[in-house]
């Protein structure tokens, strides 16, 4: 066997709910095979998500910029945001937000406390239009924020649009708070618009443009605009020649900005948005404040970026890992003592033989997979299978009769005893035997997260089986789900169809196969594997859209 | 009705209004407004507008509890709406109707409500085959208002939106009572009644700036794909949209002598859905919604009570609304479902107070309840078998005089669409058909028209 044919059949039993995955070995190194060619797809025209306009606004107009926006929600596909937003549409309820934020910023960026900051010219007068100043303002945030330099056209309208608002009052500074605000709900900024060109390499084949590749780039690392390094290199050619590809590339995983990115990555694909509405009985769990919803999030994302970036850790360790971030807060729901102060993180690492070890057993997942007021063995089963695993669970049939599980004289003390009945029901058994064996082995946790020995006065039972292999507790089923193939094969599909913002079809098969050995040979370190796909031809790959034409290079760039 | 054929005056309003609280009001010169009929503006002798609103709840009903034995006037009122029974005047209730999915699956809680939103099933989750109904009313009627629609969900979930163009072009909702108020009565609102008004001249750079945006779709070219296209095309529509509002805000409101601000902005309310923080946010929701109604800031709106998978919960119990629906037994002696059906009695006074702030609030000849339309209904009929055939649905006000109320209709099996059709229909769009397959329909519901 050799090593794609091996990892063909991981894909084929992952993508298949409820059958063990086989663990095949792959024999062949990263060293020995090529990089399959990728007939890539069409470039995308996807919305920018309301973190990366955060994060770019941040970055070019600086932190201390508020900008308070919600952005309409977007639906999924292929289990992540990344790609709906290739197909989203901005509806005027969905633009409003922008536009008062646009202007809200703008006003930010001009006002006397920041002007001197961000703006160089000096002004013959702050009440005349001044349009060498604007041109020069304009044109540098215009770039960053159009990523690409502006059109002439461009230039000049935003010059012109500045100069004709400084109005009868004259407020220069107005007039560029205009043009500013204008900039950002346009849609060059709010749209990242790939675009394609003819490949002098591969005469009849197309690739991505140099600013398209630069924002490809940029967003799936730091999840934000380029910066103007990149851009000026994008400028120069220099991203489509394996050097000046690979001098950006290192810099921008060596920056502190590539925690965005993994952030942003994490909270796609564990679909962390969930904690926004999460929320629990403030009878039955009173320590689950609204602040510990909110810091069992930052937990999650902390352990991940901790262990992925600051250890350069083994992906698959995530799942064992006693390390974490705590709070004072979230050590009550530990039941653990800190010293920490109020709101302030502390490294934590749970003792050997400890309950908890690995993400599965963080009070973020347990709660997310939980009802308000209980433990849902089935949700969390459901949750671990269909974000971890990349794997569907079906949704129940409609007409099902539930009469089994119905607990007129209060006799179901336990969920192992309420759940039983799904295994004795052929309707409930095909699905449920997908999620409750795993998730009665978390039933240790109550619905808020908390450690808990016994449910109804009765000890619990937390054995269990996952894919074949059988296990005793929450760690243990973090230890077999560190061993699972599925664990790679999901993070590489995913991470790659995040990263291009696309489903994948038959002709993908390779390059995912191809990834996931090069994930392997280089010990599931994640900034190598981000290296990995960052550096592959095929992150950059596009063929023409057909029917519909090809989107080609230009100076106007939709 | 409070004040129908009564001539109105300020002591009446400040009750009417605000329950005779002490709230200081700048006199209304309400003669000049009205014609002496109370029903058109004296101004232009234009009919006073008709309203259109949806109210949704989720996890239907208990039939034995919730169904009138009673057709038509008179109806009775079983347990589970005898919440209703203070605004019975002002409603239809339609039972007994059909949602066939031409051999579709069922999708749990999902199929009902696109299927009455829209005219047809879908044919798996994110499957939104046409647009809701209320976006053809929002572009017939919306014009002239400040906002075309206005969505706003009691559960505090940002997803909870069931007006939609697409899959891919959900209409956001309002999460919060707070974001509410500043969105309609914040720094760009314009008091109707102010007896001044002057164009602010920022609003009219910002017009002109989305002008400007607008100048570029003439300048595209042809390279992109269709779909792409498609996308910045609604792009610019929004655009315009948003131009059109500014346009709006540089005239001269037109005089709506009942509105009052609200002189304080709501208290935040914390995430959760327990019963009664989601009560708490769908009165102050719906407080707000009805002064924008009479302050003429939008004639169309969708109000979400609980989802269709309600997860609503009462503090201290560990299951949810919708657990319960599962695995509560259906009591052998009452028939029905105890525990659940507490929820739906919950959501049933909800909307009870929702019908009574709204015909409490008067307008013209009558009430702003009078002057609209409300589609009101849930995702299926008994919950724990996710049945679609039966799913409960309303009709609430008398869209200005064009609705009969006060009927129970029993559908006998019919398409649910009818009803969907019908109120699109009252409200002037000039369709001959709505829904698609088995649900496409063009037979009004005849018995409800004047």
């Amino acid at each position: 066997m050799t090593a794609l044919s091996g990892l063909r059949k991981i894909f084929a039993v992952v993508s298949v709910v409820g059958l063990s995955v086989a663990c095949t070995q792959a024999v062949q190194h990263s060293s020995d095979i090529n990089e399959p060619v990728t007939q890539g797809a069409p470039p995308t025209m996807r919305l920018i998500s309301q973190a990366q306009y955060l994060q770019t606004v941040d970055a070019i107009f600086g932190e201390d910029i508020v900008t308070k926006v919600r952005f309409a929600p977007v639906y999924r596909t292929e289990g992540l945001v990344a790609i709906g937003a290739t197909t989203s549409v901005m509806t005027p309820g969905a633009l409003e937000p922008i536009e008062e934020s646009a202007r809200a910023i703008a006003r930010q960026v001009v006002s006397s406390k920041y002007r001197e900051h961000l703006f160089s010219c000096k002004l013959t007068s702050a009440d005349l239009r001044d349009d060498e100043c604007a041109r020069g303002f304009l044109g540098n945030v215009g770039r960053l924020l159009y990523r690409r330099p502006l059109t002439q056209n461009e230039l000049e309208g935003a010059v012109e649009t500045a100069g004709a608002s400084v109005g009868a009052a004259g407020d220069f500074y107005y007039g560029l708070s205009v043009a500013l605000a204008r900039m950002l709900v346009s849609r060059q900024f709010l749209y990242i618009n790939e675009t394609a060109e003819p490949d002098p390499e591969r005469p009849g084949k197309w690739r991505l443009d140099s600013y398209s590749k630069a924002s490809r780039l940029s967003f799936f690392l730091w999840n934000a605009a380029p910066d103007s390094a990149l851009l000026t290199a994008a400028e120069a050619g220099e991203l489509n020649t394996r050097k000046g590809l690979t001098r950006q590339v290192e810099r921008m995983l060596a920056s502190p900005r590539l925690e965005y990115g993994v952030r942003a990555f994490f909270s796609d694909m564990l679909v962390l948005e969930g904690f926004n509405v999460l929320a629990k009985d403030p009878i039955i769990y009173p320590v689950f404040s609204s602040k510990v919803v909110s810091q069992a999030q930052e937990q999650l994302l902390r352990t991940i970026v901790n262990h992925l970036l600051a250890k350069n850790g083994d992906y698959r360790d995530l799942f064992v890992t006693r390390s974490t971030s705590m709070t004072r807060d979230l050590a009550a729901v530990y039941g653990l003592s800190v010293p920490a102060k109020l709101n302030q993180w502390v490294s934590y690492e749970f003792p050997e033989g400890s309950a908890r070890g690995g993400l599965i057993t963080q009070v973020g997942f347990l709660a997310k997979y939980s009802h308000p007021g209980r433990a849902s063995a089935t949700q969390r089963g459901r949750g671990l299978r269909e974000t971890l695993l990349c794997q569907r669970v079906p949704d129940p049939p409609p007409d099902i009769d539930f009469s089994l599980f119905e607990d007129p004289a209060g006799e179901f003390r336990t969920a192992r005893e309420r759940l039983s009945a799904h295994s004795t029901n052929p309707v409930c058994a095909g699905c449920h035997k997908l999620t409750d064996p795993i998730g009665l082995v978390m039933e240790s946790f109550d619905g808020a997260g908390q450690f808990r020995e016994t449910e109804g006065g009765v000890e619990l039972d937390t054995s269990g089986a996952f894919d074949g292999v059988a296990v005793s507790d929450a760690v243990d089923l973090g230890k077999a789900l560190r061993d699972n193939p599925a664990v790679i094969s999901c993070l590489v599909s995913r991470l790659y169809g995040y990263s291009t913002a696309r489903k994948f079809d038959l002709a993908d098969r390779e390059i995912l196969e191809y990834l996931m050995i090069r994930f392997r040979d280089g010990g599931y370190r994640f900034p190598d594997f981000l290296r990995t796909i960052t550096t592959s031809k095929a992150f950059y790959a596009v063929k023409l859209p057909v029917p519909d034409g090809v989107k080609l290079a230009s100076h106007d760039h939709q | 009705m409070l004040i129908k054929n009564k001539p109105m005056n300020r002591r009446r309003v400040l009750r009417g209004v605000l329950g005779g609280g002490a709230v200081a009001v700048s006199l209304p010169f309400f003669d000049c407004f009205l014609n002496s009929n109370g029903t058109a503006l004296a101004a232009t002798n234009a009919p006073l507008p008709t309203r259109f609103g949806t109210w949704f709840w989720g996890l239907g009903m208990n039939g034995p509890v919730f169904i009138p034995k009673k057709v038509g006037a008179d109806f009775d009122l079983p347990e589970e709406i005898a919440p209703l029974k203070d605004v019975k005047q002002h409603i239809n209730l339609f039972t007994n109707f059909s949602i066939p999915t031409d051999g579709r699956a069922n999708l749990c809680h999902y199929s009902g409500w696109v299927a009455l939103r829209c005219g047809s099933t879908p044919r798996e989750r994110n499957d939104l085959a046409n647009e809701s109904l209320d976006l053809p009313i929002s572009r017939a009627i919306g014009a002239g208002s400040r906002f075309r629609l206005l969505n706003l969900s009691a559960t505090g979930n940002p997803r909870d939106s069931y007006s939609f163009q697409s899959s891919d072009a959900i209409n956001p909702t309002e999460i919060s009572a707070v974001d509410a108020y500043r969105k309609i009565f914040g720094p760009d609102f314009q008091d109707p009644n102010s007896p001044t008004f002057t164009p602010d001249p920022r609003m009219l750079v910002r017009k002109s700036v989305l002008s400007s945006v607008l100048e570029e779709q003439k300048t595209l070219n042809n390279t992109l794909g269709a779909s792409d296209k498609a996308r910045l095309d609604q792009y610019f529509t929004s655009i315009r949209e948003l131009e059109g509002r500014l346009e709006v805000q540089l005239q001269k409101p037109p005089p709506a002598p009942l509105c009052v601000v609200p002189s304080e902005v709501p208290g935040e309310i914390s995430a959760g859905l327990d019963y009664e923080r989601v009560e708490e946010r769908h009165r102050a929701m719906t407080d707000l919604l009805a002064m924008a109604l009479t302050c003429n800031q939008t004639r169309v709106f969708n109000m979400l009570y609980s989802n269709s998978g309600s997860n609503l919960t009462k503090k201290g119990t560990d299951q949810t609304h919708h657990a319960i629906t599962h695995e509560e037994l259906i009591d052998e002696h009452l028939g029905y479902q105890v525990r659940s059906s507490w929820y739906l009695r919950e959501s049933m006074k909800s909307f009870a107070y929702f019908i009574q702030t709204l015909a409490g609030q008067p307008e013209g000849d009558g009430s702003l309840l009078d002057h609209s339309l409300i589609y009101a209904h849930s995702d299926n009929e008994f919950a724990k078998t996710h049945n679609l055939d039966g799913a409960p649905m309303f009709t609430v006000g008398r869209a200005s005089g064009r609705l009969k109320t006060g009927l129970h209709i029993d559908g006998k099996g019919e398409i649910a669409t009818r009803l969907g059709y019908t109120v699109q229909r009252v409200m002037g769009l000039p369709i001959g058909e709505w829904g698609t397959a088995s649900l496409r329909t063009s037979r009004e519901i005849g018995e409800i028209l004047v």
